[in-house]
């Protein structure tokens, strides 16, 4: 198990233009389940990518365990990577592509049984040792990557969207099963992800990219409820979180936290809207909205309602809403980094 | 909704210019050689007497033809041995991005390209007995002396040598060009993963890579086979066979005995013996082309 730490790590794929990676400072924990979370384009694979040793940085260092690992080939950083299309050895079987790591790493081949059986089994695919990749559901053939991957016992697990491959429906479970196996081995891992329900769910930290720098770094409640900037307070959460133009600052609060009024407890700011449009979604409501008062007047929120509460929206209608103080998040217009709060004059 | 009978016609029309030129120039001429392997033409006969097997008997016989047989394969096996080793080294090195890859891309096309005639004579000069530039160079690095330089086209196993070089190096581009195809067909992902996996160059090379292009390797093989085993081109410019028939292949003592010698029977008779061998080879390379993508 190890530690790894990025210093000052920057990628320039074509000199002269934007970095695809700029100037990023990391250290996870040891153990930990970090998640990479961007829109793409943002650089988070290319980030993954030079931690593997895949691709060599501009500028900057890798450490793993503590040492600088960045001129080391991949095979000499004793990681293992799950790719997005699980790039599965096609010509081998699944015994023979789980067995291949071990074989390249000089295992003794005594050993090589039982690893590959104990492997298999974490992974639930001990009875699919003989076939070959092609004859294998997309949710088998990402087990088989994974058990090539933790079969020669890696101090870190590098996977790259290894879900996005799967239906919505295995997505999920495969969700959970990742969270358990992390648990059960316990090594250090780095997940990238463009989908910001599994960065919520699997993350013990979330690094938040966009466009090559780190927006934010925190645990999920953070990065959701306390939003370094405006940036990640929209690209977190949907739908997005509601940003008001409020003379120089942008007040911004989620949609499951504008309410009607009556059901808004404590001090609150009272928001009049005229609804535009709901949408029913079996278990909540989402309606869109414009705020009816002077000086907002025509700005668009959106609002997240549990479908238990009966509103009686309908389009058109003028309503009372209001948000509690403590869940305004104020933010600099000009930078959109998180500013101090303050209590709000409104309307 | 059938087809209308005008556009039947069409497609007829549109279909026959290539039917009429597999009748003409392929069917015809292999249903020619057919029925004169099995008579007793020569050039200027008028009748056709039914010999049944006599040529192939005779063939068979004559030493020359057991020679050119076993020529034939050493020149077909020794030049595709070449060629496939050579070409799979080739497609690594151009398979990455480098500056002048398009240059370099279009001198190793080039031999395929020109025409073989062209090649060859630069060849036959190369080679010659008394203007070589090899033995020029060699003679200049004091490797051999002034007057006992190597006959490359004058000595029998360096004819046969040399005659395989020159094959190799025309059938070199070709070969690459497909390998090349398969190579850049293997998504990045799959040597990356190798690369984290622990494997390192050779070991990614032949585990890897080498057995996912085995398809498309087989292909160019059976090509490759097929055009250098039905090929006198080079045999013929460079040695006419000789020196003594030490360089004689099936196709070249066709020719010589057909239509040089005259007797278009016996010549028939040699080459249609080509053609057993030649489907039993394409059988096999389809069969392993199959086998390697099912499995």
């Amino acid at each position: 198990m190890a530690t790894v730490e990025a210093r000052g790590i920057t990628k320039v794929f074509t000199q002269g233009e934007r970095g695809a990676v700029n100037d990023v400072n990391l250290l996870t924990r040891e153990g930990e389940f970090m998640v990479f979370l961007g829109p793409s384009g943002s650089g988070k694979t290319t980030l993954l990518r030079m931690i593997a040793g895949l691709e060599d940085p501009t500028a900057g260092d890798i450490l793993i365990g503590g040492q600088v690992v960045t001129h080391l080939a991949p095979r000499d950083r004793r990681i293992a990577m799950v790719f997005q299309s699980y790039a599965l050895y096609p010509h081998l079987s699944v015994y023979n592509n789980i067995a291949f790591p071990l074989k390249a790493q000089g295992v003794p081949k005594e050993q090589h049984e039982d690893k590959v059986r104990w492997a298999a089994e974490l992974l639930g695919i001990g009875a699919l040792l003989q076939r070959k990749p092609r004859e294998l559901s997309g949710g088998e053939r990402q087990r088989v990557a994974l058990a090539r991957a933790i079969v020669r016992e890696p101090t870190v697990f590098l996977l790259d969207e290894p879900l996005s491959n799967l239906d919505a429906k295995l997505r999920a479970s495969a969700r959970e099963e990742l969270t358990q196996f992390h648990h059960r081995v316990g090594t250090t891992t780095i997940y990238v992800t463009h989908d910001q329900i599994e960065a919520m769910a699997m993350g013990d930290r979330i690094v938040v990219l966009h466009e090559g720098y780190v927006r934010q770094v925190g645990s999920p409640r953070e990065v959701y409820d306390d939003p370094a900037d405006t940036f990640v307070a929209t690209f977190l959460g949907s739908p997005p979180m509601n940003l008001i133009d409020h003379g120089d600052v942008l007040v911004g609060f989620r949609p499951e936290h504008l309410l009607p009024r009556d059901m808004v407890p404590g001090p609150a700011v009272a928001i009049g809207v005229r609804v535009t449009g709901v949408e029913y979604l079996g278990s909540e409501r989402i309606l869109y909205a414009l705020i009816d008062r002077d000086r907002f007047a025509e700005q668009k929120v959106v609002a997240k309602l549990p479908a238990t509460y009966e509103t009686g929206a309908v389009d058109g209608r003028a309503m009372e809403f209001a948000v509690a103080e403590r869940n305004l998040r104020f933010f600099d217009k000009t930078t959109g980094k998180r500013a101090a709060s303050r209590s709000l004059t409104w309307g | 909704m059938g087809v209308s009978r005008g556009a039947e016609r069409l497609g007829i029309a549109m279909f026959a210019p290539a039917l009429i030129y597999i009748f003409a120039l392929v069917g015809t001429p292999l249903f020619l050689a057919f029925l004169y392997s099995v008579g007793d033409v020569t050039v200027g006969s008028v009748g056709y007497r039914f010999v049944g097997l006599e040529n192939f008997a005779s063939v068979l016989q004559n030493p020359t033809f057991r020679g050119a047989l076993w020529h034939s394969f050493l020149f077909t096996v020794g030049a595709q041995l070449i060629v496939i080793i050579c070409a799979n080294m080739l497609a690594l090195a151009l398979v990455d991005r480098f500056r002048g890859r398009g240059l370099v891309r279009f001198f190793i096309l080039l031999p395929w390209v020109a025409p073989i005639s062209l090649g060859a004579i630069g060849w036959k000069w190369i080679l010659d007995s008394i203007y070589s530039v090899i033995n020029w160079a060699l003679v200049k690095l004091h490797l051999v002396g002034p007057f006992d330089t190597p006959m490359w086209l004058g000595e029998s196993s360096l004819a046969m040598m040399s005659v395989i070089m020159v094959h190799a190096w025309r059938m070199l581009p070709f070969s690459t060009v497909i390998l090349l195809a398969g190579l850049t067909a293997i998504p990045k992902d799959i040597p990356e993963a190798a690369a984290v996996d622990g494997a390192g160059f050779w070991r990614t090379h032949f585990q890897i890579t080498l057995p996912m292009m085995a398809p498309i390797i087989n292909v160019a093989v059976l090509f490759g086979v097929i055009f250098t085993f039905t090929d006198m081109t080079v045999v013929y410019i460079l040695t006419r066979g000789g020196p003594y028939d030490s360089t004689q292949v099936l196709p070249s003592l066709a020719f010589f005995t057909g239509i040089l010698g005259g007797d278009l029977a016996e010549g028939a008779a040699i080459s249609v013996f080509l053609v057993p061998i030649l489907v039993v080879i394409a059988w096999l390379m389809l069969r392993l082309a199959h086998r390697a993508e099912v499995v």
